[in-house]
Parts: C-alpha cells; sequence; structure tokens
C-alpha cells in the first residue's frame, strides 16, 4: 500500500491573539505546528502500513520553514518527505493549492491512496481535500473517523451531523480524516534521530510543471478583499449585588423585555 | 448559445485563447476556460485542433440558453426525503440578492424521489427549480451529485451559487468549484454584493474567528460560498408563491459511482439539538464538571431549552461533540444564550454571536464573554443559577396558584 500524507503547517491558532489597540493579529511567538487533523491523517497512514505494509510519502506545500513540519512527520514513521516550495506558490487560495498538490502525487506516480486532514486550524475551509481528489480524478470520502482495508477496497465511516454512513470504494482514492479517527503517535527518539539524517525531496514550480499563472495570487480565482478584526456587540449591563439579588434582577429585566 | 468544453478532449494547446477575438477564452489548469465574456462567436469551435469545443444545439430544452452568467442558484440538501433547513436559509438570503441584482432564484434539487420537496423550495423563495431524480442518486454521494450538479451549472450559468456548509455541502461544494474551475469561499458568515462590480462579498472567519475576511471571485464564474447554517433566517413559507419545476436528464459515467454507500447509521442526539431551540444554557471551563452541567440541565429544563458547551467542556468530556458552539462547532442564534463559565475566547463568540440576548454569569470580571453580553453577572455561576431555579419556581408556583386559585 502506497500512501501520501499532506499536511499543512499552521500557526497554533489557540494561541493567537490580538493585539487590543490596533485589532491585529499577534503572531510573534505563536508556534508553528502540524495541523492537528493531519497528525490524524498520518497516523492512521502509518497504521496502515503497519497492518499490511507499503510506503507513506508525507508531502507539503509551504515556505522552507516547514522542513520542520516535514521532520516531526519523518521521526512519527514516515518514509519519505518532499517539500513543495516556491515564491510562485505564495498566497494560493484551495484551488491553486490542491492545483499543485496534484501535481506533486501526478509526480510521485504510484501510490494507492492520499489521507489528508478533514480541515486546517488556521483557514477552516476542509477544501483542499476535495478538490485535490476532482483534479487527481478519484473517489473521495471525508470526514472520515474509522478506515479499513477489504479485498483491495476501502471502507471508512464517514461522519454526519446525525449519525454515520459507512461507504466502500476502489483506491486509488482519497480520504480526509477526523481527530476522532485515533491518537497520534509522539515521535520515538531513535525516530528523531533517524529523522534527522535523512533527506527531504524539495520540489519547485519547475520540478513540478506549474506554470506561471496557475499556483500563488495568480492561480487562485478568489481574492482577499478585506480584513479585520470582528467588532465586540457593544457595552451590556453588569448586574450587582448578592447571587439571590443578581438572579431576580435579571429576570425581572428578561421579562421586562419579553425575552423570557 | 453557449459554447462547451470536452474536458476529457481538451488539451490545454491554447489555440482557442489565440482564436477567440474577445479573449473570452483562458487555460486553466491545462483545460480550456470559457468566460462571460463569451459572446458565442463559434471563432474557437471551428479553430479547435481537437474538437474539444461545441455549441450543442440539443443542450438546449426548452429553456433559454444564456451566453451571460446569471441568477442566483441553491444547492438544496435534503437526505432521504428530509430537506435540510440550511436549504430554506439560504434561499430566503438568495432571493435578497437576487432582488438586488434584478434577476431569479433557482434551486437545484438532487435524488431520488424527492420531487415532492420542490413545493417547499418554491415556497421559501425560488423561482425555479431544476429537479435531477435518479436511483443513482438515493443515498448522498459526490460522484453523481457533482455531475448532476455541474451539469446543470454548466448548462444555466448561475452567476452566483450557494451551499450549506454542512458534511455533505461541504463535500460537494469543493468538488463542483474544482471541475469547474472557479473559486469557493468557505464558510461564510454574511454575503453582500458590491454594487458597482455586482461581485458578491462573501465574508468569512479565519483563525479560528481570530480574523474575518471578505473574499471575492472577480474572474470566474460562478461565484461559489458555502454557508454555516443558521446564519441567515429562512422566510415563512408562503404557499402563494408559485414557480417552474424543471426536469432534467442527467447520465453519469462509471467512474461517477464508484463508491458506494453500504449502511446510514442515526444516532440522534438527546433532546431537540442546539440549533433549535430558543433558551442555550451554555458551559465552559470554569462549570468545572459533569456535576456542573447536571445544574446547568436543570435550567435548561426550567427554561424550555437545551445545554450547550464551549470547546474545552466538549474536550474534558462534559458535554458531548454535537452540543459544542463555536467555530469548529456549531453556529447558535436562541432568543436567550446564558453563558457560564466560559471565557468568552473568539472561537466561541464566533459561533453565538448571532443569539438575540446573550446573558454571562463569570467569577472573572475581564472575562471577553461580558464585552458580547446584554446582562452580565460576576460571581460562582453555581450560586447563581441555584438562585435563578429558585426564583423561577417561585414564579411557577405564583402563577399555578394565580391560575388555579
Amino acid at each position: 500500500m502506497r500512501i501520501i500524507v499532506c499536511i499543512k503547517q499552521v500557526p497554533d491558532t489557540s494561541q493567537v491573539r490580538i493585539d487590543p489597540k490596533k485589532g491585529t493579529l499577534i503572531r510573534q511567538g505563536v508556534p508553528s505546528i502540524i495541523n492537528p487533523e493531519d497528525k490524524h491523517a498520518l497516523e492512521e497512514a502509518l497504521r496502515i502500513k503497519e497492518r499490511c505494509q507499503g510506503e507513506v510519502t508525507v508531502v507539503t506545500m509551504g515556505p522552507p520553514q516547514a522542513e520542520k513540519a516535514l521532520r516531526e512527520a519523518l521521526a512519527m514513521g514516515g518514509d519519505r518527505a518532499v517539500l513543495l516550495t516556491d515564491r510562485a506558490f505564495a498566497g494560493s487560495d484551495t484551488h491553486a493549492t490542491a492545483q499543485v498538490l496534484a501535481a506533486a502525487v501526478r509526480k510521485i506516480r504510484d501510490w494507492d491512496l492520499v489521507l489528508c486532514g478533514r480541515q486546517a486550524i488556521d483557514g477552516d475551509t476542509a477544501q483542499v481535500g476535495p478538490q485535490l481528489a476532482e483534479y487527481l480524478g478519484v473517489p473521495q470520502v471525508t470526514y472520515a473517523c474509522k478506515l479499513h482495508l477489504e479485498d483491495g477496497c476501502l471502507v471508512a465511516e464517514r461522519a454526519l451531523e446525525d449519525g454515520f454512513e459507512k461507504v466502500k470504494t476502489r483506491l486509488p482514492a482519497l480520504v480526509t480524516v477526523t481527530e476522532e479517527i485515533n491518537s497520534p503517535r509522539y515521535p520515538s527518539i531513535r525516530g528523531i534521530v533517524q529523522a534527522v539524517k535523512m533527506e527531504i525531496i524539495t520540489w519547485n514550480s519547475r520540478d513540478l510543471g506549474i506554470e506561471q499563472g496557475q499556483a500563488g495570487l495568480d492561480g487562485s480565482p478568489t481574492k482577499v478583499n478585506k480584513t479585520y478584526t470582528p467588532k465586540p456587540r457593544g457595552e451590556g449591563e453588569v448586574i450587582p449585588g448578592s447571587p439571590g439579588e443578581a438572579a431576580r434582577a435579571l429576570l425581572a429585566r428578561l421579562r421586562e423585555r419579553k425575552v423570557i | 448559445m453557449t459554447v462547451t468544453v470536452e474536458r476529457s478532449a481538451c488539451t490545454g494547446c491554447g489555440v482557442c485563447v489565440e482564436a477567440c477575438p474577445f479573449e473570452a477564452i483562458e487555460i486553466v489548469h491545462g483545460i480550456a476556460w470559457i468566460s462571460p465574456a463569451c459572446t458565442d462567436c463559434s471563432a474557437c469551435v471551428e479553430k479547435c485542433p481537437e474538437g474539444a469545443l461545441s455549441q450543442p444545439a440539443d443542450q438546449v430544452q426548452g429553456e433559454k440558453p444564456r451566453a451571460r452568467w446569471e441568477g442566483v442558484w441553491v444547492l438544496a440538501e435534503q437526505r432521504h426525503g428530509n430537506l435540510a433547513r440550511v436549504s430554506r436559509e439560504l434561499l430566503a438570503e438568495g432571493r435578497r440578492l437576487a432582488d438586488e441584482l434584478q434577476v431569479q432564484v433557482a434551486a437545484v434539487l438532487v435524488g431520488d424521489q424527492v420531487a415532492d420537496l420542490a413545493q417547499d423550495l418554491l415556497w421559501s423563495g425560488a423561482d425555479t427549480v431544476y429537479l435531477v431524480e435518479d436511483e443513482a442518486l438515493a443515498n448522498y454521494r459526490t460522484g453523481p451529485y457533482a455531475t448532476a450538479c455541474t451539469r446543470l451549472i454548466e448548462k444555466y450559468r448561475p452567476e452566483i451559487i450557494l451551499v450549506g456548509a454542512t458534511h455533505l455541502g461541504r463535500d460537494l461544494a469543493p468538488r463542483i468549484a474544482a471541475r469547474l474551475g472557479t473559486g469557493l469561499t468557505a464558510d461564510c458568515t454574511a454575503l453582500d454584493l458590491d454594487p458597482e462590480t455586482r461581485l458578491l462579498l462573501q465574508t468569512r472567519p479565519a483563525f479560528g474567528g481570530n480574523l474575518m475576511a471578505t473574499i471575492t471571485c472577480p474572474n470566474h464564474r460562478p461565484q461559489m460560498a458555502t454557508v454555516r447554517p443558521g446564519t441567515f433566517t429562512p422566510a415563512t413559507p408562503d404557499p402563494k408563491r408559485t414557480g417552474r419545476v424543471v426536469r432534467e436528464e442527467v447520465e453519469f459515467a462509471p467512474s461517477d459511482l464508484v463508491l458506494q454507500v453500504v449502511q446510514y447509521v442515526r444516532k440522534p442526539s438527546q433532546g431537540g439539538g442546539i440549533e433549535n431551540t430558543e433558551f442555550l444554557v451554555a458551559g465552559g471551563r470554569g462549570v468545572g464538571g459533569r456535576e456542573g452541567f447536571a445544574l446547568l440541565q436543570e435550567l435548561a429544563d426550567a427554561l424550555g431549552g437545551e445545554v450547550a458547551g464551549s470547546r474545552a467542556a466538549v474536550e474534558a468530556g462534559w458535554v458531548s461533540k454535537e452540543r459544542q458552539v463555536g467555530q469548529t462547532g456549531k453556529t447558535v442564534r436562541p432568543r436567550l444564550y446564558l453563558a457560564c463559565g466560559i471565557s468568552g475566547a473568539i472561537q466561541h463568540v464566533a459561533g453565538m454571536q448571532g443569539s438575540e440576548w446573550v446573558v454571562a454569569v463569570n467569577k472573572n470580571p475581564e472575562a471577553p464573554i461580558f464585552q458580547v453580553a446584554d446582562f452580565g453577572i460576576v460571581g460562582d455561576y453555581r450560586l447563581v443559577v441555584k438562585e435563578l431555579l429558585e426564583a423561577l419556581q417561585e414564579s411557577n408556583t405564583a402563577y399555578r396558584k394565580r391560575s388555579t386559585g
């Protein structure tokens, strides 16, 4: 089983704070991590490999610093790591990103399964997986919370709002996973030591045959017009007094306004 | 008439780009893409060395073909014959956008034996319902659903397409956008129009809700957006509204049908769910444990509402995942949102700021939740909730006494 795992290096958004004066994001000192759900995708790939042999190739598109995420993936047990990096990729939207990833997957050529996290915590779009599947021309399973292989077919449980469905498809296919699927392992000391020495394959737009205007800002149908920090709702009233007094005063105000 | 591109035949050689007198063709990810500037002069059709471009006459069935991209579409969502509420929410918003653009609203209804849902869609704001019924569409599957929708989009060329940001919509919309080579904005929380350019302004949260971004899709059509359920309010169904139901036939390729749905297991949540209640009592890290949530449940019961939790409370296992409010949970807009022991991280606020009234109870007077609250009480939520319960009980007893005595 030859598996490709697509990961993204993201800022840990739970640690992003807002500059109260300027209203901008403070990204300084915010650690970069492997996107959590991508880590679950990698873990699932490693488990499949352990069950039925194979090879796990980890791919990321990003700046040169994204190498750190790949080293961590290698330390967890990945066999190969590919960094897709080029100034021409900067500013890619999900369409352009999926284009670059599709070019890389095609270049890797021999593969049976692509695994991705459902969505990244900095963008939360969940679009790159399905878009990549379309460009590769393979079936997709999104929101997978359970996965196994059966007679050369892939059987997955897909989370729904009100339950789940079990689906079956032939390979090759692309699956995006949620964090319920497994608990990712920690890299072993041996893994970390080995990962330091392993080669990171680096491909730029020329290596991938990505033409000018196909990736980056120019290759992105969507444009960011403006960004802003959400406005607070406005001043509310703090009700003073003991818990008993405050509770009764609150109910009175809610009744006055016919809320309850 | 519309020039169509046979994707399997197009080699992306660019001859058509040169041939087009109106600069209406681009090569997008290796395949010719016909922009709205196309005048149907057919210069490209004759020049294409692969015969990949055509203006098929049989493409037109009773509908007047459009050279321009025009109209607002909603991809209606149904599972097992039940129409998702978000579809009606989107029709209300689609109606507003279409009226401003002075165009029509259409809904696309795809499934097997779902024709009776068309009336709901017309009553909720659609002028036209495009209906595709096929046995292959009985269960939602990405392949045939994407093909059905894409065919209709290529045929009728709407300028805007709205899809619910549900598990189904977020699976389907990116696949369609990729096939059409157009842009898609995920999880929008506000939509608007630029009066000069007619562009759809699509606003969505990013960085876990820390940042809002307004996105446009200036040079590709259609403009596609998924919208979180609960963002818009559906119109009251109007039985006097009428419209057309246009039945469409779509053929599927074997590759559309390789995935099979083997089993569907429904796990209904306890109670009515947090999106459909008027009163929500929500707890966060400050609630401290399951016992605390039992107390919140008592208050929710007294109000006739439901209990919800922040991400922290869900991760601690005090409340179930389907009750999570916030960026990675659900968006709710109850009449009253009572936040107990919730600090008010922006990720959380993103999911509840549409509530009509917000009450915050927190020990920490500096907690950001107070900035979004209409009423705040600084103190231990346990004591406040117990007092609220007691006061509610007193008034109920008083009411009963009045009504019986």
